[in-house]
């Protein structure tokens, strides 16, 4: 017996029985609380993100407010208690850092900045279980809650994760423990409709021959994620619409 | 949230003819909503709504070693977490300082032996025990957040089990614990004796218990209790203003009488609530 387990067996089946190409179960909601304006909760696997949104409103300290678009502030903490091991303290490390300057990196390509001078717009996320691709439900929910707050967007931004398993098959939205016993992870944020990257980062190493086919993967994946999340947008407008009766003039 | 002269006369007169804003009379709570077992990998946790006020508790359990002066005690930590998601001025270290006070009057609530049996939790005399990490994360705040975090955490400690410990094997300083195989082999907590903080609130010369956002703004001085059973354990007054001796007994009773029926309430509800009914924020 090989010391180091597969990640795929022989029929081709993952460890928590899913398909190369499968992504893990997406449910999601918006408009969960009513004090931010707009706010999102997505579950990918037992992932599990909170997203609110608080703006556009005034910069909060003048220095850094800008004549010609707004600023996007973003914050990414996660729980105590989302992880196995509790953790310190919920954000201020270096990891949380990187996480919410990816985050806005993502946020900067589809928001229309310049709508809003002189303006800033907050964007909070928090992780509630960290079970995995922790960055691409981070970015979907933050999407969402950008939605939910009636935000002007370019389009939807995903973001996705692909793997490479057994050294040859690409595999779609890798779980915590298929990270834990390694393999390359290839993260991408993109715009599903017109096929742009805006984040791409990649752990640890394979050659590059494989790297076209685990990113035509990801981009797959995420074009797969933005039809759920589009789906979700859709009922929850009729569900929000129907009290004033325009959500049945459409369909 | 801020309120003009004319919104705080308003509320005031409502306290003033027992028919406050929201229809609530002064002893009134709004709507409670509470889950159980919603964090699957913690050994206990709850999220409890009382209208727009949103915590989520989880509970944790570390072996540690006990405190030199209590060998047969384990150990109770509260953590507070104000998340950004509440309100923005928590981003960064801003909700830093209600943490710290949410998390002391916690600690001293709990405290007395009374209120929480500690012993129950030590392995072995001065060597090992339990510490019970309670984790409190602020989603959203809708006012009266300490009675909202108390019966949070209570619900959390009441839904916990502690696996249970088979066999100790000494030999010199190492010591080896043994935990039962079975996931079911577990122990409740009793909490039928924790605490249940009620924030009493004065507008204009009545009290009134459960202020929502708009009432903390009128108040003229509020004064937390916290009751195990008809017992005080911890009394804090919060905020600005100031209270005559008089008022503050009268809150006090004010607030002994309803926490006495808020407790006997969460206890039945806490008894009845159906494992899996649960859908968390997906509802």
């Amino acid at each position: 017996m090989s010391r180091k387990k597969e990640l795929l067996s022989k029929v081709g089946l993952r460890l928590d029985g899913r398909r190369a190409d499968e992504l893990r179960r997406i449910r999601c909601k918006l408009g969960v609380f009513t004090q931010p304006d707009g706010s999102a909760y997505i579950e990918q696997g037992l992932t599990k993100v909170l997203a609110a949104v608080y703006g556009p409103h005034q910069v909060r300290s003048k220095q850094k407010a800008q004549h010609d678009t707004c600023i996007i502030n973003t914050q990414f903490s996660m729980a105590v208690f989302s992880t196995n091991e509790r953790k310190k303290r919920p954000r201020g490390d270096r990891k949380s850092t990187e996480l919410s300057m990816h985050l806005q990196q993502a946020l900067l390509a589809v928001i229309k900045t310049e709508l809003y001078p002189w303006s800033q717009i907050d964007v909070y996320v928090e992780v509630l279980h960290a079970d995995g691709g922790i960055y691409p439900a981070c970015v979907n929910a933050a999407t969402l809650a950008i939605i939910d707050a009636g935000i002007p967007i370019k389009e939807y931004v995903c973001a996705c994760t692909a793997s490479l398993g057994n050294n040859d098959v690409p595999m779609l939205d890798v779980s915590h423990q298929e990270e834990v016993i390694g393999g390359p992870t290839l993260t991408v944020a993109a715009l599903p409709m017109s096929g742009k990257i805006v984040l791409m980062e990649m752990s640890q190493r394979f050659h590059l021959d494989h790297l076209p086919k685990v990113l035509d993967k990801a981009l797959e994946g995420c074009k797969d994620i933005k039809a759920i999340l589009d789906e979700a947008v859709k009922k929850h407008i009729q569900d929000i619409g129907s009290s004033t009766g325009w959500a049945n003039t459409t369909s | 949230m801020s309120l003009c002269d004319a919104e705080k006369t308003f509320i005031l007169h409502g306290v003033k003819e027992n028919f406050r804003v929201d229809g609530r009379d002064r002893e009134g709570y709004r709507p409670i909503e509470l889950e159980t077992n919603i964090v699957q990998h913690a050994f206990g946790s709850a999220r409890l709504r009382l209208a727009n006020t949103d915590v989520l508790v989880a509970v944790k359990l570390e072996i540690d070693v006990p405190f030199p002066e209590r060998p047969f005690e384990g150990k109770l930590e509260f953590f507070v977490d104000c998340s950004a998601n509440a309100t923005p001025d928590f981003e960064g270290r801003g909700g830093e300082t209600l943490a710290a006070e949410l998390a002391n009057i916690l600690t001293s609530a709990y405290r007395s032996p009374q209120t929480f049996n500690l012993k129950k939790l030590c392995i072995l005399k001065g060597r090992k025990c339990w510490k019970i990490c309670v984790d409190i994360l602020i989603l959203e705040c809708g006012g009266n957040l300490f009675d909202a975090v108390s019966l949070a955490v209570k619900a959390a400690l009441h839904n916990s089990q502690i696996p249970l410990i088979k066999s100790i094997n000494i030999d010199g300083d190492n010591i080896e614990l043994n935990v039962s195989d079975s996931v079911f082999d577990c122990e409740k907590l009793d909490v039928a004796n924790a605490p249940v903080m009620v924030t009493v609130c004065k507008i204009g010369d009545q009290c009134i218990v459960d202020p929502s956002l708009a009432e903390e703004q009128c108040s003229v001085g509020s004064v937390v209790v916290a009751i195990s059973q008809e017992y005080f354990s911890t009394v804090t007054s919060i905020g600005k203003g100031s209270l005559h001796p008089r008022t503050m007994c009268n809150s006090l009773e004010l607030g002994q009488k309803v926490g006495i029926r808020l407790n006997k309430a969460f206890m039945e509800t806490l008894h009845n609530i159906q494992p899996d009914e649960d859908v968390g924020f997906l509802k």
